[in-house]
């Protein structure tokens, strides 16, 4: 499959050309080249998927991992140690191929109507080329090093896009945070690779279990310090604080990079190195699984007080993909095919990434046309839209239902799967998620209700009617609907699951009865309480638990703490005592060095009077005095 | 026949003079004739040495008149040096001349 | 002969350069001179590195090339002699790139822009001889004909507090010059004063080694402190700030591109190399200043507020890594340092001249006053995004690969002692990030605030041209790093080898 190659370089050719002749193009070419570039990725991809999958399976049912191309791209000078670049195709980066291209064509499509002259049109595309190219070249990485590699620069390319309006002052800083952040957990994620190398003797996925028994504890170690750098993509409890501040940029981009791909590129990477965990760390791996389940409920828990849409969507996110992670953290073994098999939490992370991908940039995408039509991200500015926006109502309506896990929606089936490892791993775990899942569908419809019902802002929308988006922007949206509608039904197990054998996923209605009836009750909760023009109840409550709500407005202080943290501890007392250590005391000392010759100087310099005479007297002593010598010597 | 001690001690009281004169007269001029009176004291020892101790040889009394002649070229220098000294500074005195230190 | 020929015109070139210039009547004849000279400079550069590696693909193995000697002052058997191996050639290319890009940054310079040249081309002369010497003494002469110039250039055309500046760099790096020069002769009469080619005191034939265990403990710490100052070791850096933030561009970027390279290259050809058991033995002390260096470096250009002092320690930074690199004795950490050597030349270069030509139309450096330049300086704004995110280490530019070299290469050495300090290095990666993000978004992003600022132009042609040179530099070694660092690495691994096998495992490191 050479053609892969394309897939990767046809991005990365866009992004130069928008990137150095954007200046000279129209928007409209601009986006045009930006827009075919990325529908040819996707026919690749999935021309790459159909290849894959049909192919025939190996003698042992399981899928073959392929590598078109591999080579040395920086040799390290050590036997094994080497920095390659290459393609590899197994089940989850064809998957993931699907999912990138399929989002960001959408999100291209979308970014025509959205970004509708904006200044700097050009540059939008060209950072979304560069962002697609990176996002794919990570998941179809040989080894670890090639992934940390599209890994910055996606951190890169999420820094450019989150401050394309980089004249607002909050989107500076929200760039600048995300980078930040994530590039703090990618020190991480460095020093578990560099570990990982040293043990393994090799940064690739073909695993030398031999390197590693004599590591001992290194092993996980390495693991869970990789885990940092994946949480700190992905938004994990407590490095998550970046992603919703990461909203300031432009709407498309959060559906694509920061609700579909590029968070999901911790859990990506988890999966990716799954067999080393279940093999030589399974009981770390349950470190991902408590992390997981904190900042699942801990999200879903400021999700339902914020008001800016967006935000909201934000923490949805974050929740979400702590499910995923969640997931992956329950497997305890990676043998498939028995009923009840201790790695079912991977398939489902893995088809809860698809379809969560799907239906959450379809949200952000809804939220765009929203945010489009009244411009503004704050629930007061909306509520009765349904009757301007019917597409956008429709599909946002489904997307909902989708991530409260109402079937037959997509959300359901992998949702549900979730679950069920949940409560195959431990009860405790099952109920939690579950009570979860059901925060997430009452948030979501609290949403639904803010915005397309409730009370309407009659005022602003007098001065400006809400209208429907363009075709541009429609056409994804409903695209998105669709599959949020059918991609319940592919047999994901088919095509992905721990051991890459293709298995039959069964429903546990036990556990979909259960959540299916939490979500309907959370949903008639929210019904209840924000569906109406005016929301009693929602101010008595708030009125009622005001401590915590304020909390969870504010977001427990998360970002209180780091700001203590980063300004008052790093800045003003390592960083400012750093600087005036440099400045007085090291550079002090040379002063002080040049200062003393100079001082020595002057002292010596009064014996260079001048006056000839107490010279011919010093000399006249000195003969008197060496002659008194010579005289005492004889 | 006089004794060699006796011009020796001549000589010895010029040669003092001299350095006193050197060490403590404040006009450049006056310093100028003290380093005279040394220049001369040594040449006197020159040549009485050489006419008493080594009467044959004769390196003495040549030394005794490059000596002089020198004496002779350094005071014209030395006087127009101290003209124009004069010139700038208006005085001659030793402890005024430091402009070119410090 | 040929040979010596060959390589001596990198030092015959800027002597014509010289002559030119002094010979050139008006400011375009000086232009004339200089852009003739540096581009034949760098297509001199490019032969050799075409030819370096032909001939080292047909099979030539020997440690350098091209040597060549003739005698100079036989007393004390100094030689000129000259070779070069994978290491020097890429230095050499990264001057050549350097002084001709420093040329167009510097092009409108005024006043006194015949004598400014004449200082500069000799600073390059200085820099291009010390590259090609293999002989001691000739190498820290051209080391001092480097230096000097240094103080007229800023003395001269400086700004700010340029006589304290130009003052305190001189002397720093003159003394400096006196623990080498110790070190030098140390080396020559220790390896019994019969010659200052430093292949053959590495391959002295009396014994296992050629220097003797106690004495190469008193000049190993000489010749590295005294390469070191240039090097900018910790704490012998503070000329840096002060000097980068009063040098002129050109100045800057030649001083910060290639002259602080000289103390790297020669901290590994002269007192590694030559005395590998003192390396061993005391290479501990140095590993844990350099590592002080590349954090504390880091976290000092946080709080900077003028452009130039941001830029000056992060080079302390990221030189650190260099001289850290190297003294973690192992081929990877050592191809890693002269990698960074170079990444760290191009694109500190890039910044100095982008800071150089913001400089020159705002007349303020300070970030407090500077806003928004994105929207009036397009051209420029992205071009310093770009240094930028090449100092951060952005795949694909030239600082990532040399980064992360450095680092496996470090990690490869397994007791705690190096792991703990390499992980400290590592996190300079996010300090790093700090305060280039904070740079960029005061400086360029938000809205301009100045009205004096609004009216202000993008960059001209000899400025674009130069920045793109560098640019181009540093992506095409950013994204095709392998070529690079194979010949580097042929350089690389004779050395290393050597140090490694003379060395014994002696060393009074308390940590370990």
């Amino acid at each position: 499959m050479e053609y892969t190659l394309l897939i990767l370089l046809l991005p990365f050719f866009s992004f130069l050309v928008l990137g150095i002749c954007g200046k000279w193009l129209s928007h409209k070419t601009a986006g045009l080249i930006g827009t075919c570039v990325l529908g040819v990725v996707a026919i690749l991809s999935y021309a790459t998927a159909y290849e894959y999958f049909t192919m025939p399976r190996m003698v042992d049912g399981a899928f073959e991992t392929l590598t078109p191309y591999n080579f040395t791209w920086l040799p390290f000078f050590n036997e094994n140690l080497h920095f390659d670049m290459g393609i590899m195709l197994d089940p989850i980066s064809v998957m993931m191929l699907i999912v990138i291209s399929t989002v960001s064509l959408m999100v291209h499509i979308y970014s025509f109507g959205y970004m509708h002259g904006e200044r700097g049109f050009q540059r939008y595309y060209a950072y979304l080329s560069l962002f697609t190219m990176s996002m794919l070249g990570l998941v179809v990485a040989t080894n670890i090093f090639q992934m940390y590699m599209f890994w910055e620069l996606v951190g890169v390319s999420s820094y450019l896009l989150i401050g394309f309006y980089y004249q607002s002052p909050a989107a500076i800083a929200a760039s600048k945070k995300a980078f930040i952040v994530t590039r703090f957990a990618d020190m991480f994620f460095l020093i578990g690779i560099l570990i990982y190398g040293y043990y393994c003797g090799s940064f690739g996925f073909d695993f030398d279990a031999a390197g590693f028994a004599a590591g001992g504890f290194m092993l996980p170690t390495a693991l869970t310090l990789m885990f940092v750098g994946g949480a700190g993509k992905s938004a994990m409890f407590p490095l998550h604080i970046w992603l919703p501040d990461a909203m300031e940029g432009p709407t498309p981009v959060s559906a694509l990079i920061h609700a579909a791909t590029m968070v999901v590129a911790g859990v990506f990477q988890v999966a990716r190195l799954f067999p080393l965990w279940i093999e030589y760390a399974p009981n770390t791996l349950s470190i991902v699984a408590w992390v997981g389940a904190f900042t699942a409920f801990y999200a879903a828990a400021v999700a339902c007080a914020q008001s800016d849409i967006k935000r909201v969507l934000a923490f949805s996110t974050i929740s979400q993909i702590a499910f995923m992670m969640v997931a992956l953290g329950v497997c305890t073994e990676i043998t498939t095919g028995h009923e009840h098999h201790g790695s079912l939490g991977y398939m489902a992370s893995m088809f809860h990434l698809f379809t969560h991908a799907m239906f959450k940039a379809l949200l952000f995408l809804g939220a765009g046309c929203i945010i489009h039509a009244v411009h503004s991200n704050e629930m007061s500015a909306m509520g009765g839209l349904r009757k301007y926006m019917p597409i956008t109502h429709i599909t946002f309506l489904i997307a909902c239902l989708a991530i409260s896990g109402i079937p037959p929606f997509s959300g359901f089936f992998s949702k549900d799967e979730i679950l069920t490892a949940c409560f195959a791993y431990s009860p405790f775990m099952g109920w939690i998620m579950t009570a979860i899942a059901a925060m997430t569908a009452f948030y979501m419809f609290r949403l639904y209700y803010g915005i397309f019902w409730g009370t309407e802002n009659k005022e602003l929308h007098a001065h400006h009617t809400p209208h429907e988006a363009p075709l541009t922007m429609t056409i994804p949206l409903i695209f998105l609907a669709l599959v949020t509608c059918v991609a319940g039904f592919i047999p994901f197990g088919h095509f992905v699951s721990a051991d890459t054998m293709a298995y039959d996923i069964h429903l546990d209605w036990g556990v979909a009865g259960t959540s299916i009836v939490i979500a309907v009750v959370a949903i008639a909760l929210a019904t209840y309480i924000y569906k109406g023009e005016r929301q009693p109840v929602a101010e008595a409550v708030a009125e009622k638990l005001q401590n915590l709500h304020r909390w969870a407005y504010k977001r427990f202080y998360m970002d209180e703490v780091y700001q203590y943290v980063t300004h008052r501890i790093i800045f003003a007392h390592i960083s400012k005592p750093i600087a005036w250590f440099d400045r007085h005391v090291v550079d002090g000392f040379f002063n002080f060095l040049a200062w003393g010759s100079n001082a020595l100087a002057y002292q010596i310099r009064g014996l260079q009077s001048g006056a000839v005479q107490k010279y011919a007297y010093v000399f006249f002593i000195g003969i008197l005095v060496l002659l008194a010598i010579l005289v005492a010597a004889i | 026949m006089i004794q060699i001690e006796y011009i020796l001690i001549i000589s010895a009281v010029m040669m003092f003079a001299g350095i006193f004169g050197f060490l403590t007269r404040r006009s450049t001029l006056a310093v100028l004739l003290s380093i005279e009176l040394m220049l001369n004291s040594a040449d006197l020892n020159f040549a009485v040495f050489n006419r008493m101790l080594y009467p044959d040889g004769h390196e003495g009394y040549f030394f005794t008149l490059f000596a002089i002649a020198i004496a002779a070229a350094e005071s014209a220098i030395a006087i127009a040096i101290m003209i124009n000294i004069y010139r700038v500074l208006k005085n001659i005195s030793v402890d005024k001349l430091e402009k070119m230190k410090w | 002969m040929e040979n010596i020929l060959f390589l001596s015109t990198f030092v015959f070139i800027p002597l014509l350069m010289l002559l030119g210039l002094w010979l050139a009547r008006n400011i375009n004849q000086v232009r004339g001179v200089m852009v003739v000279g540096s581009s034949a400079l760098l297509l001199l550069a490019v032969y050799l590195t075409i030819s370096f590696l032909g001939a080292r693909a047909a099979g030539a193995t020997e440690e350098m090339l091209y040597t060549g000697s003739i005698s100079w002052f036989t007393p004390l058997n100094i030689k000129y002699a000259v070779g070069v191996d994978g290491i020097s050639v890429a230095m050499l290319l990264l001057s050549a790139i350097i002084v001709f890009t420093g040329t167009f940054a510097s092009w409108k310079l005024k006043p006194l822009t015949k004598e400014y040249f004449l200082w500069f081309t000799l600073l390059s002369m200085g820099v291009f001889g010390f590259f090609i010497s293999v002989d001691m003494f000739a190498m820290f002469m051209f080391y001092e004909i480097a230096l000097i110039p240094m103080y007229l250039l800023i003395g001269v055309w400086g700004s700010g507090k340029k006589e304290y500046s130009a003052m305190k760099l001189t002397l720093m790096l003159m003394g400096g010059s006196a623990f080498l020069m110790c070190g030098i002769f140390g080396i020559f009469y220790g390896a019994g004063g019969n010659t200052m080619n430093i292949i053959e005191i590495a391959n002295h034939t009396g014994g296992a080694h050629a220097i003797d265990f106690t004495q190469q403990c008193i000049w190993f710490p000489l010749t590295f402190i005294g390469f070191g100052v240039l090097g900018a070791l910790f704490p012998f850096h503070t000329w840096s700030p002060d000097g980068h933030a009063s040098a002129p561009t050109a100045v800057s970027m030649l001083h910060a591109g290639v002259l602080m390279k000289l103390g790297g290259y020669g901290c590994f050809r002269i007192a590694m190399y030559l005395m590998p058991e003192a390396a061993n033995e005391l290479g501990w002390i140095f590993l844990i200043l350099t590592a002080i260096s590349v954090v504390y470096g880091a976290f000092s250009a946080c709080v900077q507020t003028d452009l130039k002092y941001i830029n000056a320690y992060s080079s302390v930074s990221h030189c650190g890594l260099v001289l850290f690199a190297i003294l973690m004795i192992n081929q990877t950490a050592c191809t890693g340092a002269v990698l960074q050597m170079l990444s760290h030349g191009l694109m500190t270069a890039l910044f100095f001249a982008l800071i150089g030509m913001i400089y020159g139309r705002t007349h303020t450096r300070d970030i407090r006053e500077l806003n928004g330049l994105m929207k009036i300086m397009p051209f420029l704004s992205v071009c310093y995004v770009i240094a930028g995110l090449a100092n951060l280490g952005l795949p694909g530019l030239s600082g990532f690969i040399a980064e992360m070299t450095i680092f496996v290469g470090s990690f490869q050495n397994a007791d705690t002692f190096h792991r703990v300090l390499t992980i400290a290095a590592v996190t300079s990666i996010v300090i790093t990030a700090v305060y280039i993000l904070r740079l960029v978004g005061k400086i360029l992003y938000g809205t301009c605030t100045n009205e004096h600022h609004l009216k202000l132009t993008d960059a001209t042609w000899d400025e674009r041209f130069a920045v793109i040179c560098l640019i181009v530099a540093v992506a095409g070694l950013g994204l095709a790093p392998l070529w690079v660092s194979d010949m580097i690495s042929t350089g690389v691994g004779p050395i290393v080898d050597h140090i490694k096998d003379v060395a014994a495992v002696s060393t009074s490191n308390p940590f370990l």
